[in-house]
C-alpha cells in the first residue's frame, strides 16, 4: 500500500490561521527583481514566495508560521519587512 | 519619570516565560506576562521530547498532571544511507517511572499547563497582545514596552524578555551583535494520526511508554538532522536543516520530509498515518557563538530569546534549558528588586546561575558539538562509511573468510574519500566534546 500524495494546499489547511486584514510581512517586489538567489523561494516552509513567469515574485502573507526564516536568508537590504502580526492572529497550532 | 504599572513584564508565554513568570509571582512581585497568540502555546512548536527534572523543586510531582503523550523509555539513533540503516537502541524500564526522564507532548498543551502555573502564583496573563517594542529611559534602561493594544504602553522595574528565538526585544536592546543565517536551522515537521495499538506494535512499547529517534544522514544535501517520536495515537516525524544549506539548494524542506518518510528503514514506521498537522519554526543552533549580552539595565533575556537552547546533534533539547533560565531570572530579579537595584549589577545574580549550573555548563562542554555534528563529513561521508562497515561486519561471503575489522575500517575510510587525519581529528573533538 502506498499513500496518498498530498497537494500543498491540502498541506497548509491542515494548520489553522487566522488571517488579519493587515500583511504581517510585506514583500517589495522592486528589490526582489534583479535578485538572482531568490534563497526565500526554497527556505520558506509555507511557500508562499512565488516566482512569477516575468521574472517577478508574489508574496503571500496569509498562511505564515511566522518563522522568520525569509528575512534571516536574504541578503538584501529592504526587501522583506518582517513583524509578527496583531495579538491573537496568525498561526495557532494544536497538536505540534 | 513615570511610575512602573507593575514590578515585573515578561514577555512571552512560552515555558522560559512561564517559570520566570511563577517564580517572581509567588515572590510577591506584582507580574504581567504578555503573549501574542490567543493562548499560550499556540505559536509554539518543537520536535516533540521534554526533559522536565528542572521542574522537580518549581512544581513538585508535576509527572501527576503534566500534559504528555507517552514516557519516553526507548531512546534511538539512526544512521542512513539512501538504502542502510545503522541504529543504536537504547531502553530502559526506569524512564517509564517517577521521577522519570523525558516525555513527548504537544506544545499547546505544555505551555498552556505551565502558563496555568504562572496564572495560579498571581500572575496576570495577558493573550493576544504582541509587545512591539521597548519603553527605555534618557539613560537607556528598560522601563516598559510597547504593545498593540489600545493605549498599549506598559511599564515595570524589570522586563525579561522571553519571547523566543527571533526576540525582537533582545535585538532592538542591541544585545545581539548581529544575526547570521548560519547560526539557525529550520525545523519542520509533520504531525501524523495512527490508532495507538498500531504505534505499540510497530516501536514495540506498551502502555504509555515511547520512543525518541534522532537521525543522522537523511537530509541530502542540506546539513541537518531528522527526528521521529510517537504520541499516544500520533507521530511526529520531521527534519532540522542549516538554513544557508538549505537556501542554496533546490529542494524544498517538506520534500526532504518526504525523503525521509520513504526511506526504507522508515516507511514501514509511518505508513498509512495521515497528515493531521504541518508545522515550522526555527532553532538557534549555533549555543555560546551567538549567544547575546543576558542583561543590561531594566531587562534580562532567557530561554532562545538568549539562544540558550542545546542543539547538539543527538541532543535537542531547548525546553528545558528555556523553563530553568526563565526560572533563574525570576529568581535574580526577585533578587535584584529587593535591594531595589535593578541595574547592570543588580541583575548579576542571573548570568551567575546561569554559570553554575547545567545551563551554561553543558553549553560549555558540548561548545564543539553543533558545528561537528553539522560539519560535511559527519554529514555527507560517515553514515555511508560507517553502514559500509556494519554491512562488512554481518555479512557471511563465504567461501571467503570474515576479514578483520582494521581491514575493514581502512578500505571503508579510504572508498569514503576521508583521510585518517580528519578521521581522527573529528574522533578526538567528538571525544571532548561527548566524553
Ligand atoms: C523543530 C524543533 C524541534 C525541537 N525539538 C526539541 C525537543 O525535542 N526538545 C526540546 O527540549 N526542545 C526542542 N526544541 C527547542 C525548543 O522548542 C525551544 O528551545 C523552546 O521552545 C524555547 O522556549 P522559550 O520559552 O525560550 O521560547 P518559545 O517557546 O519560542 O516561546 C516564546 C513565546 O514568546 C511569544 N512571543 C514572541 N514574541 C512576542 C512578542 N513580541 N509579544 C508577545 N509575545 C511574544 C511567542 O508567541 C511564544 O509563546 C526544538 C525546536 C524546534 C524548532
Ligand atoms: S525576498 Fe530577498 S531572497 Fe527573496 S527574492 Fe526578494 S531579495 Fe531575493
Ligand atoms: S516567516 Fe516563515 S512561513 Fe512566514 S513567510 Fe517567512 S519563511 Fe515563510
Amino acid at each position: 500500500m502506498t499513500d496518498r500524495i498530498i497537494s500543498f494546499q491540502e498541506r497548509m489547511d491542515t494548520a489553522e490561521f487566522r488571517v488579519h486584514h493587515q500583511a504581517h510581512i510585506v514583500v517589495d517586489s522592486r528589490v526582489c527583481a534583479d535578485c538572482s538567489t531568490r534563497e526565500c523561494v526554497i527556505a520558506c516552509p509555507a511557500n508562499l514566495f512565488i516566482p512569477t513567469s516575468d521574472g517577478g515574485l508574489v508574496f503571500n502573507y496569509e498562511q505564515c508560521f511566522e518563522c522568520g526564516t525569509c528575512y534571516i536568508v536574504c541578503n538584501r537590504e529592504g526587501a522583506i519587512s518582517w513583524s509578527y502580526p496583531e495579538g491573537g492572529h496568525g498561526v495557532v497550532f494544536r497538536r505540534t | 519619570m513615570s511610575t512602573p504599572d507593575v514590578d515585573v513584564i515578561v514577555v512571552g508565554a512560552g515555558p522560559a516565560g512561564s517559570c520566570a513568570a511563577i517564580v517572581a509571582a509567588r515572590a510577591g512581585l506584582d507580574v504581567v506576562l504578555l503573549e501574542r497568540g490567543p493562548f499560550p502555546g499556540s505559536k509554539n512548536m518543537y520536535g516533540g521530547v521534554v526533559y522536565p527534572r528542572i521542574l522537580d523543586t518549581l512544581i513538585p510531582n508535576w509527572w501527576e498532571e503534566a500534559p504528555i503523550q507517552r514516557w519516553v523509555t526507548r531512546r534511538s539513533t539512526m544512521l542512513l544511507t539512501d538504502t542502510q540503516a545503522l541504529t543504536i537502541d537504547f531502553r530502559s524500564e526506569a524512564w517509564g517511572e517517577p521521577p522519570y526522564n523525558g516525555a513527548t507532548a504537544f506544545r499547546p498543551d505544555w505551555d498552556h499547563w505551565l502558563a496555568g502555573h504562572a496564572e495560579a502564583a498571581g500572575a496576570q496573563v495577558l493573550t493576544d497582545t504582541t509587545v512591539v517594542g521597548l519603553i527605555r529611559d534618557p539613560g537607556g534602561a528598560v522601563v516598559g514596552v510597547r504593545t498593540d493594544r489600545p493605549d498599549g504602553d506598559l511599564r515595570a522595574k524589570v522586563v525579561i524578555a522571553c519571547d523566543g528565538v527571533n526576540s525582537f526585544l533582545a535585538k532592538e536592546a542591541g544585545l545581539y551583535e548581529h544575526t547570521d543565517a548560519k547560526h539557525y536551522t529550520l525545523g519542520v515537521k509533520e504531525t501524523l494520526a495512527l490508532p495507538k495499538e498500531v504505534i505499540d506494535e510497530r516501536f514495540a512499547v506498551r502502555d504509555r511508554h515511547g520512543v525518541d529517534i534522532e537521525i543522522l544522514g537523511c537530509t541530502g544535501n542540506v546539513n541537518g538532522g531528522g527526528f521521529l517520536y510517537t504520541g499516544l495515537d500520533t507521530l511526529a516525524v520531521g527534519v532540522v536543516l542549516k538554513l544557508p544549506k538549505l537556501a542554496a539548494q533546490k529542494k524544498r524542506p517538506e520534500e526532504i520530509v518526504a525523503g525521509l518518510k520513504q526511506h526504507p528503514a522508515i516507511a514501514p514506521l509511518v505508513q498509512g498515518a495521515e497528515l493531521k498537522e504541518y508545522s515550522a519554526h526555527l532553532i538557534p543552533e549555533a549555543g555560546l557563538t551567538m549567544m547575546p549580552k543576558m542583561t543590561m539595565p531594566g531587562m534580562l533575556v532567557a530561554g532562545d530569546a538568549a539562544a540558550l537552547c542545546l542543539a547538539a546533534g543527538i541532543w535537542l533539547e531547548g525546553v528545558n534549558f528555556a523553563m530553568a533560565s526563565g526560572m533563574y531570572a525570576g529568581e535574580a530579579v526577585v533578587e535584584a528588586l529587593q535591594a531595589n537595584d535593578t541595574s547592570a549589577t543588580g541583575l548579576a545574580g542571573y548570568q551567575r546561575r546561569l554559570s553554575d549550573t547545567f545551563v551554561l555548563k553543558d553549553h560549555r562542554k558540548l561548545h564543539r558539538a553543533p558545528e561537528l555534528v553539522l560539519s560535511d563529513r559527519v554529514q555527507h561521508l560517515y553514515p555511508g562509511m560507517v553502514a559500509n562497515v556494519a554491512e562488512r561486519m554481518f555479512r557471511v561471503d563465504n567461501p571467503h573468510p570474515k576479514p578483520g575489522l582494521r581491514r575493514i575500517l581502512n578500505e571503508e575510510r579510504k572508498k569514503a574519500g576521508v583521510r585518517r587525519r580528519d578521521l581522527l581529528r573529528d574522533g578526538w573533538t567528538g571525544f571532548r566534546s561527548f566524553g
